[in-house]
């Protein structure tokens, strides 16, 4: 049986519906932070902005409170009211995605301090344009997690389940093309080994991203779709032959 | 997966999520009144041996009327009317082969208060050994230490046997009482709330009781406390209005139940 943004709404104590809206809003708030960790991070990098960078870095301390704070308010929910079926999946997939949310910080607290090293070199950086491109789709894929979270939207959650292979792909070959530029030109090692470290930072955003969608269709639909074969995920979340 | 025969009457065909184990109780079509007003309306379920299975439901939802029904208890009142089969082990309970005295041997019952008799903790356990046959003494005695043993009291009353019952705790009465039936070895025990009038260690004790005894014999657990059918049980049936909505594996109806009116229920939704 599926839920509804709504179900979490309907109980006979008052009470419970708010902490259960107070969980979800603060996710949401959580994952807007991030999200906005990784954009800046990322205009940091592409624009050379220290300054930026350094905000960024900063602010992963926001992060990593606010998952203290929302575990805290999960623990409580867990203690007091001893949630069962959609309200226990509610809770277990916040605890989740709260965990996947502060690594996603802590990626984009890596981009931003690979931004500061390479805003110090003066030379030409090569690799932005991967750099530009992975990031747009990885940013996607976040923010399309956390709409289908918002929205309890497991079509849209699937789609990113399935981009994430793409972003796998795309990432093996901007190495591929980043190795090419190391032996082209040793002088370039430094900077493209920074890049390297930021595509590799992006591409674990995206697979955090995967974590969230599948965390929504647990939330959803009760199915567990983690380590599942990607050839039939279709068939059993969305009942497509 | 239904595994069970749906009920075609019932106005929407309940859940039965799983393929049984080995039967012991077959519920099948059952349907009882009391002067005429319908409290259980066709249902069918069937429970498996040497598991615990909860009936969970709001007041007034027929889970201990079912009960009482597995142990006939409503042969003596002439308003009840029932319809449809319930079979121990393959056996209908209503037949006329059925000796009642000898169901309830085999399908004993506790309650919510615990109702021990006004004598001696040995004489409790004793009473329906001796209702049953003639047996030397150093027979009984064991068989009564195995019951207190088999009800995680016999640590606690071995030296004050021959004290009164009434001397005893909520909590050790409850599980004298399970003792009392343990000692004529039934093959199923039905319990009806039977920690809801008992302190939270007390609660726990008889929850480990319950969880211990499977292994001898089949269990009915009904309870009003769905975090105690959620600890105990192995399989979940949840009934609404006399009919049986949803059957299935206890995991499952509290991770995942696969109708609506089960997830308001668990999960206090208006309804």
């Amino acid at each position: 049986m599926d839920i509804t943004s709504d179900t979490h709404s309907q109980h006979i104590s008052r009470q419970f519906n708010q902490e259960l809206e107070e969980l979800k809003t603060h996710l949401m708030a959580m994952g807007g932070l991030v999200e906005k960790q990784v954009q800046d991070a990322v205009y940091a990098l592409l624009e050379g902005d220290s300054r930026l960078a350094e905000k960024v870095r900063d602010n992963d301390r926001q992060v990593n409170d606010l998952q203290l704070q929302i575990d805290d308010e999960c623990t409580r929910v867990l203690a007091r009211r001893q949630p069962a079926a959609s309200d226990l999946r509610l809770v277990l997939a916040v605890i989740r995605a709260t965990s996947d949310l502060e690594r996603i910080g802590d990626e984009a607290s890596k981009i931003a301090r690979n931004a500061l090293l390479l805003s110090e070199n003066n030379g030409t950086i090569r690799g932005l344009v991967e750099v530009r491109h992975i990031s747009e789709h990885v940013r996607k894929m976040l923010r399309d997690a956390l709409t289908s979270f918002a929205r309890f939207d497991t079509e849209l959650a699937m789609q990113v389940v399935r981009e994430d292979e793409s972003v796998d792909d795309e990432y093996g070959s901007a190495m591929r093309s980043l190795m090419t530029f190391m032996m082209e030109d040793s002088r370039s090692i430094s900077s493209v080994l920074s890049i390297m470290w930021v595509l590799r930072a992006l591409e674990r955003v995206g697979d955090h991203a995967n974590n969230l969608a599948e965390y929504v269709v647990y939330l959803v639909k009760g199915l567990d779709i983690r380590h599942s074969d990607p050839d039939t995920l279709d068939q059993k979340v969305l009942k497509k032959p | 997966m239904l595994a069970s025969p749906m009920s075609a009457q019932a106005s929407q065909a309940p859940v039965t999520a799983f393929v049984p184990e080995q039967c012991c109780l077959s519920i099948q079509q059952f349907n009882l009144a009391y002067a005429g007003k319908m409290a259980l309306r066709n249902l069918t379920l069937d429970v498996p041996r040497h598991r615990v299975t909860a009936f969970i439901g709001p007041s007034g939802c027929g889970k201990s009327t079912l009960l009482r029904a597995i142990n006939r208890l409503h042969d003596l009142n002439e308003t009840v009317t029932h319809g449809g089969h319930i079979q121990l082990e393959g056996q209908d309970i209503h037949s006329s082969q059925m000796n009642v005295t000898e169901l309830r041997r085999r399908v004993g019952m506790v309650f919510q208060t615990p109702n021990p008799f006004p004598m001696s903790i040995y004489e409790n356990v004793a009473f329906g050994l001796r209702l049953q046959r003639r047996l030397p003494k150093r027979k009984r005695d064991d068989i009564i230490e195995w019951a207190l043993t088999s009800a995680a009291l016999w640590d606690e009353v071995k030296d004050r046997l021959h004290r009164s019952a009434w001397q005893l705790s909520g909590g050790q009465q409850q599980r004298l009482v399970i003792a009392r039936t343990l000692a004529v070895q039934p093959d199923v025990l039905l319990l009806d709330e039977p920690a809801s009038a008992l302190d939270p260690i007390s609660t726990l004790k008889i929850e480990e009781l319950i969880r211990n005894l499977k292994s001898q014999l089949t269990l009915v657990l009904v309870t009003h406390n769905m975090q105690q059918a959620a600890r105990v049980s192995d399989y979940t049936a949840f009934l609404q209005h006399g009919e049986l909505v949803e059957y299935g594996p206890t995991d499952q109806v509290f991770t995942n139940p696969q109708l609506q009116r089960t997830e308001n229920y668990i999960t206090g939704r208006m309804t």
